[in-house]
């Protein structure tokens, strides 16, 4: 059965409905990442499909707000047309996971998805100012709002970004936003094994220079030659100054090409998306979030056990990793890995059979546990969101 | 002022000082790390606040992550209130104590543990000052980002508490844009790490629930911080207008225009008055508002920046453009600016408000606060972040006329109800405390306030962290 309230009213209503009935749901907007986390069955779904529009949009504040279930074309289009952008550039998740539909605002704050940008500007989270939501018992609640400095009450908002729809159903995400840089350029080394490019991309964002993005694709990874790539965003004159400052800061690492326009955006929607590890369909692809300088040396670690072919963003705290899937797709080396080296693992694509076996969120400390927990119970008593999403009897 | 009511203390718990004082002395190494003599006890109770004191049972100052754990699982086995404190500078009352609590001071674990530019982070103990830290890091070419006025002093503790944020969050951000970990000691004495050197953490965000939950989660002792690599440049402009009108729409355009400087400060004519007499900065007396408009990067592009803005600016009927040419100067057109609280201490008492409104508002918002506090026979001076809506409207009153002080509570009262009435907030960077906890249903309704509070307790089941702040006493506990 769908459940596609059209008002924030008719979803407190159908959620009460299901806590008088301990009917337990899937939560979902567009559905391009239903294939994320532990496979859950539930008798129902419920959709924010149809809790669709821009609410709000004041350019000269910088603020937007729409119903989650906005399409991210939509409310990026509106941004476009006043010159503007959300920050964090959020992700196009359906090529990796060959998933088909619309992806929606609400899927990417439940999933606090962030693209190359997180890395200069903030995440989903930092950008999110403002949460409307329906708690477990069919109660409409509200966080933050539309002002960009707001320490009044908990801050909720963090909380539920990333909560992957276990906490609440969101309805309505008011965003702080910036204005669309003039324009891009992005500096190109070429031929940089692991360690080396990711001493570069930690040196440049050490400089005052401000890459909004710092990348690394390895030989094979969507060209034959490595590419370790940072991208310059503002008006003209100055980006072709920080250009030449940061080429000339970073000439012990080789010379630098120069990308520009069209090439440029193409490349950084593709890390974005991670594209070129998109093929082949059936390897499991792990997200390991680290401390940036750690990423080749996770990548070195994990090589000693097992075949990868990976991909390094966010200055190398961000490392996209596809492997086959075998057994356990790699799970106990690459989480001993990223725990040694101060980060975490999640399977972010995978057969549902591995999806069952491995889990897929990175399992957390006993003392964590039992606080994630009582947070869950105090949102959602009965356990009617995404049940066993997060980890087996969650 | 006498308005805002504080928990009864616990009879059985004052009974039993003695016996208390002395299982902390036995908790903490450091011979003088508890306090009980009530001469000693008389810098901890108030905080800047200081319209409100209590003096609390003791204070202890733990010296270690290992302590603070030891002294919170006694205290909560005890059933003994516990207050945590930074550096006592919360202009909300978030540190007042309770005459039946503890104060549990983080100030001695001020040191730097690491400090790593290619990851970008620090890691901290939380006592440190906000300053502190900048200047640990300063010689490697990095700063850390949040400045609330009060960062000489003010900790890091302290900061995460409130979700402290400061002139030039337009374009970093407040506290919680920049913390990526915290060591927290929950009530019952465990600890447990949250977050870290990568720039995400698994599970729920426990992060950004700690930062802003104002010392009712658990006790921060040490924290990992992004720190930034300093620009190469920033220059002040400062503009004069002949209408606080006219400045609000320059803000506007400025940022309508795809500009987002690092701060951009409003002063109207009174607060222009006050600071000019105290610091001599230059500054045009005779303006009806004015705006100092922050801008960084190499010389050139500064250059090319804040001639975008004052092409804009004389489309606003701009009526002085003072750009900096040199350190010094740029030094003095801030100096007024940062010493406006201070500067207006001199000429009257005051109470600071700090609510957050949209922009959009703002020539209303001015006017009708104007008009409140006038209501009340009183004046205001306005100094504030005008980037993002936060203002800080002074409300000046004589502390020894009881009537003028229980009218400037009222009109702060009415000022703040006003900001969640155009759309905006309570508060915007100081906190609830103790000042605003009786507005919080302005913002909250009783579901909201009764959902945050069970989310409190997950952490805090008794409530023994910094009671009687934040929600309002008579809140239900049913969740």
């Amino acid at each position: 059965m769908r459940l596609e309230p059209t008002s924030e009213d008719e979803a407190a209503s159908l959620v009460r409905t299901l806590a008088r009935d301990r009917s337990p749901v899937r939560l979902e907007g567009g559905g391009t990442r239903r294939a994320i986390g532990r496979p859950i069955r539930t008798a129902a779904t419920l959709s924010s499909r149809k809790l669709g529009g821009i609410t709000l949009y004041a350019p000269a504040e910088m603020v937007i707000a729409a119903r989650t279930g906005t399409p991210v074309a939509e409310l990026e289009a509106a941004l476009a047309s006043k010159g503007q952008m959300l920050p964090f550039e959020p992700p196009d998740h359906r090529r990796l996971l060959g998933s088909e539909g619309e992806p929606t605002i609400g899927g990417i704050v439940a999933g606090n998805l962030s693209g190359p940008r997180r890395l200069a500007v903030g995440a989903c989270r930092d950008a999110a100012i403002g949460l409307r939501f329906v708690d477990g018992r069919g109660e409409v609640q509200h966080s933050g709002g539309r002002v960009m400095k707001n320490v009044t009450g908990l801050d909720l908002v963090k909380l539920l970004c990333g909560s992957w729809g276990t906490l609440a159903f969101l309805t309505e995400v008011t965003f702080k936003v910036l204005p669309r840089p003039e324009s891009e350029l992005t500096l190109l080394f070429e031929d940089l094994p692991d360690d080396r490019a990711n001493a570069l991309l930690c040196a440049a964002m050490a400089t005052p220079f401000g890459p909004s993005g710092a990348a690394h694709l390895p030989a094979g990874v969507g060209a034959a030659r490595a590419r370790t790539v940072l991208r310059l965003e503002g008006f003209s004159e100055s980006i072709r100054y920080r250009a030449d400052r940061l080429a000339a800061a970073l000439a012990a690492y080789g010379r630098a090409d120069r990308v520009e326009g069209e090439e440029s955006r193409a490349l950084w929607r593709a890390i974005r998306d991670v594209e070129p590890l998109a093929e082949p369909r059936e390897r499991a692809v792990w997200r390991l979030s680290l401390p940036p300088k750690r990423g080749a040396e996770a990548v070195a670690a994990i090589r000693t056990e097992r075949d990868c072919t990976v991909l390094y963003d966010w200055s190398g705290g961000l490392v996209w990793l596809a492997t086959e899937e075998g057994d356990d797709a790699g799970c106990a080396v690459i989480r001993a890995v990223a725990r040694k080296l101060g980060g975490h693992a999640t399977l972010l694509r995978g057969s549902p059979e591995l999806r069952l076996r491995i889990p897929p969120f990175h399992p957390p400390a006993e003392r964590v546990r039992a606080l994630e927990t009582g947070l869950r119970r105090t949102f959602d008593p009965v356990g009617l969101f995404n049940p066993g999403l997060l980890e087996a009897g969650s | 002022m006498s308005g805002i009511a504080f928990p009864a203390p616990d009879p059985k718990i004052l009974a039993r000082k003695t016996e208390i004082v002395a299982a902390l002395r036995r908790l903490v190494a450091a011979p003088d790390a508890v306090i009980d003599d009530p001469v000693e006890l008389a810098p901890y109770e108030t905080d800047a606040f200081t319209a409100y004191r209590r003096l609390p049972l003791a204070v202890v100052l733990p010296s270690s992550t290992d302590e603070v754990s030891r002294v919170l699982a006694h205290l909560a086995r005890e059933g003994v209130k516990v207050v945590p404190r930074g550096a006592g500078t919360s202009l909300a009352g978030g540190a007042i104590p309770l005459e039946d609590a503890v104060v549990v001071g983080v100030a001695r674990m001020n040191r730097v543990l690491a400090i790593d530019p290619a990851n970008r982070t620090a890691r901290v103990q939380a006592g440190i000052t906000n300053l502190a830290i900048s200047e640990a890091v300063a010689e490697q070419g990095f700063f850390y980002a949040p400045d609330p006025s009060s960062q000489l002093a003010c900790t890091l503790a302290g900061n995460i508490a409130m979700n402290s944020g400061g002139a030039h969050c337009l374009k970093y951000g407040v506290t919680t844009n920049n913390l990526l970990g915290v060591t927290l000691v929950l009530t019952d004495g465990s600890v447990v790490e949250l977050g870290g050197e990568a720039l995400d953490a698994p599970g729920y965000d426990l992060v950004g629930l700690v930062c802003g939950s104002e010392g009712q989660l658990g006790i921060v002792t040490e924290a990992v911080v992004r720190i930034l690599p300093k620009p190469e440049g920033a220059r002040p402009v400062l503009l004069a207008f002949p209408s606080s009108e006219a400045a609000g729409a320059c803000v506007a355009e400025i940022i309508g225009a795809g500009i987002v400087p690092v701060a951009i400060e409003f002063m109207d004519n009174p607060a222009i008055r006050i600071c000019e007499a105290f610091a001599k900065a230059g500054y045009p007396t005779e303006a009806a508002a004015m705006l100092i408009v922050e801008v960084e990067g190499s010389d050139a592009e500064i250059d090319a920046e804040l001639s975008r803005i004052v092409a804009i600016a004389r489309r606003h009927g701009v009526t002085t453009i003072k750009e900096s040419r040199s350190a010094t100067e740029t030094a003095q057109i801030w100096k007024g600016r940062k010493s406006a609280f201070g500067a207006t201490g001199r000429v009257a008492d005051y109470i600071c408000m700090d609510g957050t409104i949209p922009t959009g508002r703002l020539p209303e918002v001015l006017q009708r606060m104007e008009a409140i506090v006038r209501g009340y026979g009183l004046r205001v001076a306005n100094v504030f972040h005008a980037g993002d809506g936060n203002l800080h409207p002074l409300i000046l009153y004589d502390v020894n006329d009881p009537d003028q002080a229980a009218k400037a509570e009222a009109a702060g009262a009415d000022i703040l109800k006003l900001c969640v009435e155009v759309g905006g907030c309570l508060t915007g960077e100081h906190g609830v405390g103790i000042e605003k906890r009786d507005l919080m249903r302005h913002q909250f309704t009783e579901a909201e306030l009764r959902l945050q509070a069970a989310v409190r307790r997950v952490f805090d089941p008794n409530e023994l962290l910094n009671p009687g702040k934040v929600f309002p006493l008579d809140l239900a506990k049913a969740a």
